[in-house]
This record gives structure tokens, sequence and C-alpha cells, in this order.
């Protein structure tokens, strides 16, 4: 009979279903995996060293780009650690601005991951669905910040500007007949709000769609159920956080924990798993898509009731506005300093995080009283949650892999950094 | 001040007892400063004792450059920009690379039982060849960390099982988030055609300063 032997397997870097670029080296006995070892830092851009040489306000766009699929809560970590070294308020209504950006980052991202997913083990509808919500919600980006995705809109002292009062149009095109344009522009025409709240009415068809789509489905079932189990002692012992520790049955939301900004002023609940498996994660996911939306539908609510500013009037941290600069000879001179030489953070230390929609995010910044960061700690959620994958991955057949890496939420913006 | 950071801090210092070398509350964060060579111990009884189930963070810190600018700022210059631009590798000889308690290795723990968290720091006395004691075998999570803080500033860490580097290049020479390293880093790569292989050369790119480090000391906070 012949020998049989453990067989190293090369998976990756460019693999569709390894989500960026990963490369595994896995151990396997026949279909079997014993060891897999995850090589990382393919897109490693040091991102903490380059913090290191530039004003602090020139890192926002940089945490845009770690987690490329849910870019303003990266930005969130980024401004709330430094606004807690600098001491200053932010105006309710960013905050509130800043939640309901949070919220849409959170479906954004759940929404790429459950089409990204459910197409990597075999059903390719769900992925299609996802990105027509998704081009309405990058559309919101749109048009606040201009930007579809790198949107640098949070700025320390709130966001960069109010929300508009009119969306863009598709235009009229030889592509485009009459009746199509009217319907795509239908809920364009009124202000961003208009345009959120239309989505938030129909979103939770969609959802329901999805759900038909998948929650029942049997080969969906076959391929989640059990696969990937983690027990709630070692999702803590691993640092889970997020909806992989959730996922494992222990309720734990810094949205409701340690509350930032106006989270304890909204009214939305924490979906928890029960079982620790890539099911449970895909329920609970699925879940907090719907309290998203709840949020977001009082965050619309009460921006519709409150105008005011969205940027603290503290012109050391803050640009004034363009009309001052005409008139102000102070104002100019708050514009040249802010924007040559930035401004200085007093000396110390701190930690900020968020309730990112992969797990906590956290920004432990050093600051030794100058205009740039002395040292800049990205404690990204993936990071974690990769590390555990051979320990996740054990004694699962090679298929169930592809599940595992999907159900984690991988992306290596923020894991490489 | 909290009550609850209150409280933590007079369950720390009962717990670690002369392990604390000062501890600091600030900006509604406790922080904790250890003896290097009781890292291990101290983190068990963070776990056991304390109720800190999670490493949430494990990073080194450099401070070696601690409050170095690249020019004066108190007075006012008499010369323009260009002293804004110069040689990098002259700024880089001139710190001082053999400083005691250069490297600091930073944790943070979150307890989720009792919802709070807690920053850990120790110096590490060795500059040459700074070593400390894995946490590995108390959070499973200290893995990557421990191989991350390895890799971009060369601290060792005593018991680990699998200290490789981590988000560097195969091959990767020294340590980037050291503060002697510079930006650009040593090598540049590029695929030579004639070779038919990818290959590494010294760094073309100059070294530059695009906007001066400097310390100001006015109050930024409140008004301004």
């Amino acid at each position: 009979m012949a020998e049989i032997k453990n067989y190293t397997l090369n998976f990756g870097p460019q693999h569709p279903s390894a989500h960026g670029v990963l490369r595994l080296i896995l151990e396997l006995d026949g279909e079997t995996v014993v060891r897999s070892d995850p090589h990382i830092g393919l897109l490693h851009r040091g991102t903490e060293k380059l913090a290191e040489y530039k004003p602090f306000n020139q890192s926002i766009g940089y945490m845009d780009r770690l987690d490329y699929v849910s870019m303003m809560c990266n930005e969130h970590g980024y401004v709330l650690a430094i606004e807690k070294l600098l001491g200053i308020e932010v105006p309710e209504r960013a905050q509130y601005i800043r939640v309901m950006f949070d919220e849409i980052t959170r479906i954004l991202n759940h929404l790429l991951w459950v089409g990204a997913h459910a197409l990597d083990i075999g059903a390719m509808t769900v992925f299609l669905y996802a990105f027509r919500e998704r081009e309405d919600l990058m559309d919101c980006y749109e048009a606040v910040s201009g930007a579809r995705l790198h949107a640098t809109y949070y700025r320390p002292g709130g966001v960069y500007r109010d929300l508009p009062d009119s969306m863009p149009k598709y235009k009229p095109s030889k592509w485009r007949s009459e009746k199509e344009l009217k319907r795509l522009n239908e809920t364009r025409e009124g202000s961003l709000l208009d345009f959120l709240e239309a989505f938030t009415e129909r979103f939770p068809g969609y959802l329901d769609e999805y759900e038909t789509l998948l929650t029942d489905n049997r080969i969906w079932k076959q391929r989640t159920v059990d696969i990937g189990v983690v027990s709630p002692e070692r999702a803590l012992q691993l640092g889970f956080t997020g909806p992989m520790l959730r996922g494992s049955g222990i309720a734990w939301d810094l949205r409701k924990k340690q509350p930032y900004e106006v989270y304890d002023k909204l009214d939305f609940d924490i979906p928890v798993g029960k079982n620790g498996d890539s099911y449970d994660r895909y329920l609970v996911r699925m879940a907090e898509m719907r309290e998203s939306n709840k949020i977001i539908k009082q965050c619309i609510k009460w921006l519709r009731e409150n105008p005011g500013p969205v940027m603290a009037e503290n012109h050391k941290v803050t640009p004034p506005s363009r009309e001052a600069m005409k008139t102000n000879m102070e104002a100019l001179i708050h514009h040249f300093k802010l924007f040559t030489e930035g401004y200085s953070v007093p000396e110390g230390e701190a930690y900020a995080a968020v309730e990112h929609p992969k797990g906590e995010f956290g920004i432990y910044l050093v600051s030794d009283g100058a205009n740039k960061p002395y040292r800049l700690k990205i404690r990204a959620p993936g990071f974690a949650h990769l590390a555990s994958l051979d320990e996740m991955c054990k004694g699962h057949m090679i298929a169930d892999v592809v599940t595992i890496i999907g159900t984690q939420d991988i992306v290596f913006g923020e894991i490489d950094r | 001040m909290k009550q609850s950071l209150l409280d933590l801090q007079t369950q720390s210092r009962e717990a670690l007892g002369d392990a604390i070398e000062k501890d600091v509350i600030a900006l509604d964060e406790y922080t904790i400063e250890v003896d290097a060579t009781r890292w291990h111990e101290v983190a068990l009884a963070l776990r056991d004792t304390l109720g800190f189930e999670q490493l949430i963070d494990l990073c080194g810190v450099d401070y070696v450059a601690w409050k170095r600018t690249n020019w004066e700022t108190l007075e006012a210059p008499n010369e323009g920009f260009s002293r804004g631009v110069f040689d990098f590798e002259e700024v880089v000889s001139e710190l001082p690379l053999d400083m005691p308690r250069r490297f600091a290795v930073v944790m943070h723990l979150l307890s989720v039982q009792h919802n709070r968290r807690i920053r850990v720091r120790a110096f590490i006395e060795d500059t040459q060849q700074p070593e400390i004691d894995s946490v590995v075998d108390v959070w499973s999570a200290a893995n990557w960390f421990e191989r991350e803080a390895f890799d971009l500033f060369g601290i060792i860490f005593r018991g680990h099982p699998d200290l490789r580097r981590i988000l560097t290049d195969y091959g990767f020479i020294g340590h980037p988030l050291r503060k002697d390293f510079p930006l650009t880093g040593h090598v540049e790569m590029r695929y030579d055609p004639e070779k038919a292989r990818c290959v590494y050369e010294p760094v073309s790119i100059e070294n530059r300063v695009n906007v001066p480090r400097v310390i100001r000391h006015e109050p930024v906070g409140e008004e301004g």
C-alpha cells in the first residue's frame, strides 16, 4: 500500500476567496487541514510610520485606506483619539451625523460581507443584490464628501461640512430610457436626508430578500452550521470583538457598554448568537443591519429637527469659514497656521475605540506635544481574528477554510496597515 | 474623576503591590507602569485577580526621539523654509541610540465582566537587545501582537512559540518603526526585465521634511 503523507498547499496570495492578499500555507492530511499558517503583510504600507511624519489632520485620509470597506468608522476612531487628547467638544449635530454615517458604513460593510461570503460558498445572487444597495449608500458618501469610498469626512472637532440639500442625479444618456431615468431619480429629488429616509423604508424589505435566499437555504446551512465553532472562553482569549464575539454568545458592544457620541440616546438592540459557528455569525450580522437601519431612522428624525453647527468653533483646530477669511485677519492667520503647520496636541496618550463593523477598532495615540503624532498604533479587529485562523480551521475540510476566512470578515487594508 | 477608575486603582495597587512603578489616571484612562522583569507575573495577576480576560492590544513604543523637533520655535526663526529641507541621516545620527529605557511595551486590556480598561507599560532596560517575557500563555491573542512588536521594533519576547517577522517582506532587514529607521527605508524593489526577476536596490528617493515637527505650548482646548 502506498504511503500517505501530509502535504503542504499554498493558498493565495492571489486567490479570489482570500479576500485580498492572504497567503496561507496549509498542511493537509488528505482533505483535512492539520495546520494553517497565514502569511500577511503583502499589503503593508506602513501607515503607522507615515502618520508619525505628518500633521494630525493629514493622516485622516490614511484611515480610510485601512479597512477600505468601512471607511468612515476608521476615521471615527482616529478623530476620537485626537479629540480626547485635545479635550475639545464636538457639536451635537456633528455627533448625530457621525453616528448616522457610522451606521451607513456598517450596512455598507455587512452588505459587502454577505455578498462576498455567499459568493465564496457558492450563492451567486446575493452579491448582485447587495451591490445594488451599496450603490445607494455610496451615493450618500458622495453627496456628503465628494468621494464614494475614501471620504475624509470626519475631522477633529466635527465633520467637514453639513449635510447637502440636494442629491446627485443620474443624467440622461443614450444608454438610459426616459422611464429608467425617472425611476432612478425618483428618490433623489429632495435632500440627502429624504433620500436616506426612502432608503431606510425599503431596506428591511431587501434584507428579507437576502434572508429568503440564504437563511433557510439547505446548502447555505450545510456550508456554515458547525463550521468554525468558537466557545465564548476561547473568543475572549483570542481577542475577538464585534460580531465574532457576539456570535459566540457574549453580549458585548461598545456602542452600549462604553457609549461614545450619542449612542446612549438611541434605541437599538444587540443581536447575540448562541453556538459560535459561522451560521450564527451570519445571523448576527444580518440582524445588525436591521438595527443599523433603526439607528439611521432615529438620526434622520433628529437631524431634521435640529439644525446647527457641525464643527467646533475652535479655530486652532478647525478651519475658519471662507467668508471670515476674506474679512478677518485673525481667521486668515488661523487658516494659514492650520494648513501649513497644523495644531500641536498636548503631551499625553489616549486610546479611543469605536465599534467598527468588524469589531473593536482602536487608536492608541501618543503625543509629545508636537504637531505630529509621536506614535500611532492602530488596533485592527481583523488582525486578532485572522490570528485565530489556525485554531478555527484545525480539523476542518479544505473547503471550509474559505467559509472561515469569509466568516471572519477579513479585509487586508486594516490587517497589514 | 470617575469612581470606577479610583476603584480600579485601589484594586490594582492591592493586587500588584510593588510591581507597579508608577500609575496615572489621565483622560479617563488608567495607566500603570510596571517592572519589565515582572511582566509575566503582572499579566497573570491582571487576568486572574482583576478580571482582565481580554488582551485588546499589545505594541512597542520607541522613546528615543521624544520631544525632538526639527527646529526651535520658541523664538522667531531668522532663516527661511530652506532649513526644513535637510539630510535626514544627520538627525538620525544625533539620536542617542544607546539610551537606556528606550523601548517600552504597552498593553491595553479589557475586562468584559467589569466593563473597564487598563493600560500597562513596561520600559525595557537593555537597548541593544531589548527582551521581555511573552504573555502568549496568558492571552492567546498576544501571539501575533508580539510578532508584530518584534518585527517593527526588534523587541524579543522570551518564551514566544513562534517569533517570526509578520508584516514586513520576506528577508527584510531592520525594524521599521524604530525612530532611527528612515521613512523611505533602505531598499527599493523593482522588476528587472534583463535578469527576469525582482531586484532590490538602495533607495533612490531622498528623505525630506514636508512639514517640520514643532512643539508648541499654547493651549488648544477650550478657548484658544
